[in-house]
């Protein structure tokens, strides 16, 4: 098991390494983040050949990479290039919103896809079943962009209509929310973060209630099962205990594995929301084009992919003994 | 079991396995009688429909793979009425240019900012310009749909080349290929699409279905070699070799057309997730470019145009749930038809 998980890490390192190579020459052959300066009539070329002095900007490109790489390694990414802004307390606070609102969504999601899935597989083919069918077909037709621009449009309307103010469509906090863990506060934070989490919960339970009701199925029909009911155990218990704990099993992984690819920013719902998350962060450093912004996002985002899909495979094979790693 | 088909327009696939009909119901598959009459004597000429009359009086038809396949799809009402809204939805973006009553950037000054109404026929509203959203979003379905078919055929073909030339050599070959795949699942997925569509390819719709492509590809060549794994241990893989084939005809005749199902049910999902992801693209402003339309760029457009519009935004949106809705029905249905294990058409 350690032998498997430190070749794996090892192994993701290199990735790591190559993909943080390729992105970061692909930034810098065709993006100029000085572009928007040199346009300034009031910048003068001394200014402009000072940055690029300092950001080594006119070396080759592999030597800017290993500029970047000293810097990531022991300057905590470094700053931004025409500001020479820290990057790392942004992506310290980009990161605990999106977590805030990652977390609060995927909890959300989880609690009722497993109440769905449980429920349509014990009642298969019945009314509920194919509601929740339909529910999950048109949650994945759904563009989620156009989820949150619908929920927009519709808590902006009640409001322009019947001036009541039920949910903020964007931001994070009022102007003036009151202090921090105050009810206020929480109020207020509650009805800005409705609406994301809302968008976010309804993609994740049209996945997680999908592969829910499968395994449910899977397990209710398998031997185990019925031996159990043979034995004349109370049917409670036969699904609460033996079918559903083994029924949770497949869920982990897709939920891990999702987790992980959301740490990095539920890009387009930030974006929609203008929520200062990680998306939202990245979005704007590639419309700057500046290399170190963009390449510390991506450095977290894919090692929160690499340690969740690490962390989905060790709780596969820890829930499940007949997996076995060597 | 009357939903013959003419001859004609069966694919010549379909002439390689025939199959006798599950109607021998009371008789072995493997009685002598029906081995023999299974084996025809000039195989290429015989029809499917072809009705064998035993002595016993039991009627049997030989019946292809694909007429199995057909009739299962078939079956599966959903996907047909799917199949059949995607036909006609393809058909009105194919013909945009006859059908949408306004062309894309055209003014209807009279109406501007209109709700849907049947006045002037603007049934999805106008915007601030009094730009027809209908025809808008007809020719914005018209980019979409091909960036998407664009997207599924290439991504297809890459992955499908890679899958089989790694599941038939396995080897150093194979641990490259695959880690290469690794490498781009590893990368999240929408940054890379925008980092590369920014920097490579905004704008046209060409440039963005290519680098889809690009990445869309990894899932179905895990797929492919999978099964090409599998199947290259096959007898008749081994059958095909001792008669003196070589890798590529084994690949291409031999091994292949066993994974057209796979291959044709991850297609469509990825028709699917193309679409979904053009739009996404589109919309933050980083793919499709003005005047190209496209859905993602019109709701982008319809944002911006302030919330009290609320049909410029809801009606692009509406069709791209329909359209991958139709599309995921219909991927349902041929996963269902194409499952090799499922001899039953279901009632």
């Amino acid at each position: 098991m350690l032998t498997y998980v430190v070749r794996r890490l090892l192994y993701s390192v290199l990735v790591l390494i190559a993909a943080s190579f390729i992105i970061f020459s692909f930034v810098r052959l065709v993006s100029d983040p000085l572009a928007f300066l040199r346009m300034q009539p009031r910048v003068s070329e001394q200014t402009i050949r000072n940055i690029e002095e300092r950001k080594h900007l006119n070396d080759p490109i592999p030597v800017q990479y290993l500029y970047w790489a000293r810097d990531a390694l022991l300057h905590q990414f470094g700053t931004t290039t025409v500001h020479d802004r820290p990057i790392l307390p942004d992506i310290w606070r980009v990161m605990k919103n999106t977590i805030q609102l990652v977390l609060t969504a995927e909890i959300l999601a989880l609690l009722i896809a497993v109440g769905i899935g449980v429920y349509s597989a014990l009642r298969q083919y019945s009314f509920f079943d194919y509601a929740a069918t339909t529910f999950s077909f048109v949650g994945l037709a759904t563009p989620v962009f156009w989820l949150a621009l619908m929920l927009q449009v519709l808590f902006v309307n009640i409001y322009l209509w019947f001036d009541v103010r039920i949910f903020y469509t964007s931001n994070l906090s009022s102007v003036d929310p009151g202090p921090t863990w105050s009810l206020g506060f929480l109020i207020d934070r509650i009805q800005h973060l409705a609406l994301p989490v809302i968008t976010l919960a309804v993609a994740s339970i049209a996945t997680y209630s999908r592969y829910m009701r499968a395994s449910m199925l899977e397990v209710v029909n398998a031997d185990y099962v019925r031996t159990a009911r043979a034995k004349g155990l109370p049917e409670r218990r036969v699904t609460m205990k033996h079918a559903f704990r083994n029924a949770l099993i497949p869920l982990v992984t897709v939920v891990a594995l999702n987790f992980g690819s959301l740490l990095g920013g539920a890009i387009v719902t930030e974006t929609v929301f203008s929520l200062d998350g990680m998306g939202f962060y990245f979005i704007q450093a590639l419309g700057v084009g500046d290399p170190y912004p963009i390449m510390a996002w991506l450095m977290v985002t894919s090692t929160a992919i690499i340690v969740f899909n690490l962390v989905a495979d060790i709780a596969y094979g820890f829930l499940d003994p007949r997996v076995r790693y060597d | 079991m009357t939903d013959r088909q003419p001859s004609a327009d069966r694919l010549p696939e379909e002439r390689e396995e025939v199959e006798l009909g599950s109607q021998s119901v009371g008789r072995p598959a493997s009685a002598p009688v029906g081995g023999a009459m299974a084996i025809p004597e000039e195989p290429l000429s015989v029809p499917s429909d072809v009705s064998l009359t035993y002595e016993h009086g039991v009627e049997l038809r030989a019946r292809s793979q694909w007429a199995y396949a057909r009739m299962r799809f078939l079956r599966h009402r959903l996907a047909v009425a799917s199949l059949v809204v995607l036909f006609l939805i393809a058909l009105v973006a194919v013909f945009a240019d006859q059908l949408a009553p306004y062309s894309y950037d055209e003014l209807d000054l009279e109406n501007i900012a209109s709700p849907p109404t049947l006045e002037g026929w603007h049934l999805f509203g106008t915007d601030l310009l009094g730009r027809d959203y209908l025809s808008r979003v007809i020719f914005g379905v018209r980019t979409s749909l091909w960036v998407a078919v664009f997207v599924a055929a290439l991504s297809t073909a890459i992955g499908t080349a890679i899958g089989a030339i790694a599941g038939y050599y396995g080897g150093w070959l194979d641990n490259l290929l695959m880690r290469v795949t690794d490498l781009v699942l590893t990368l999240p997925t929408l940054a890379v699409l925008l980092t590369a569509s920014v920097y490579l390819g905004q704008g046209k719709p060409v440039r963005v279905a290519v680098i889809l492509a690009l990445l869309f590809w990894t899932g179905l060549a895990r797929i492919v070699r999978g099964l090409f794994l599998s199947l290259r241990e096959k007898e008749f893989v081994e059958a095909a070799r001792a008669a003196g084939a070589s890798d590529g005809r084994i690949i291409l005749r031999h091994i292949l057309p066993n994974c057209v199902g796979p291959i044709v049910v991850t297609m469509t999902l990825i028709v699917a997730t193309a679409i979904l992801v053009e739009a996404a693209l589109s919309f933050l402003g980083f793919g499709i470019q003005p005047p190209q339309p496209a859905l993602g760029k019109l709701i982008a457009e319809g944002e911006t145009e302030g919330f009290a519009l609320w049909w410029l935004v809801t009606f692009p949106g509406l069709v791209i749930v329909i359209i991958c809705l139709a599309i995921n029905f219909v991927g349902d249905g041929l996963r269902d038809a194409l499952d090799p294990t499922q001899r039953r058409v279901r009632a």
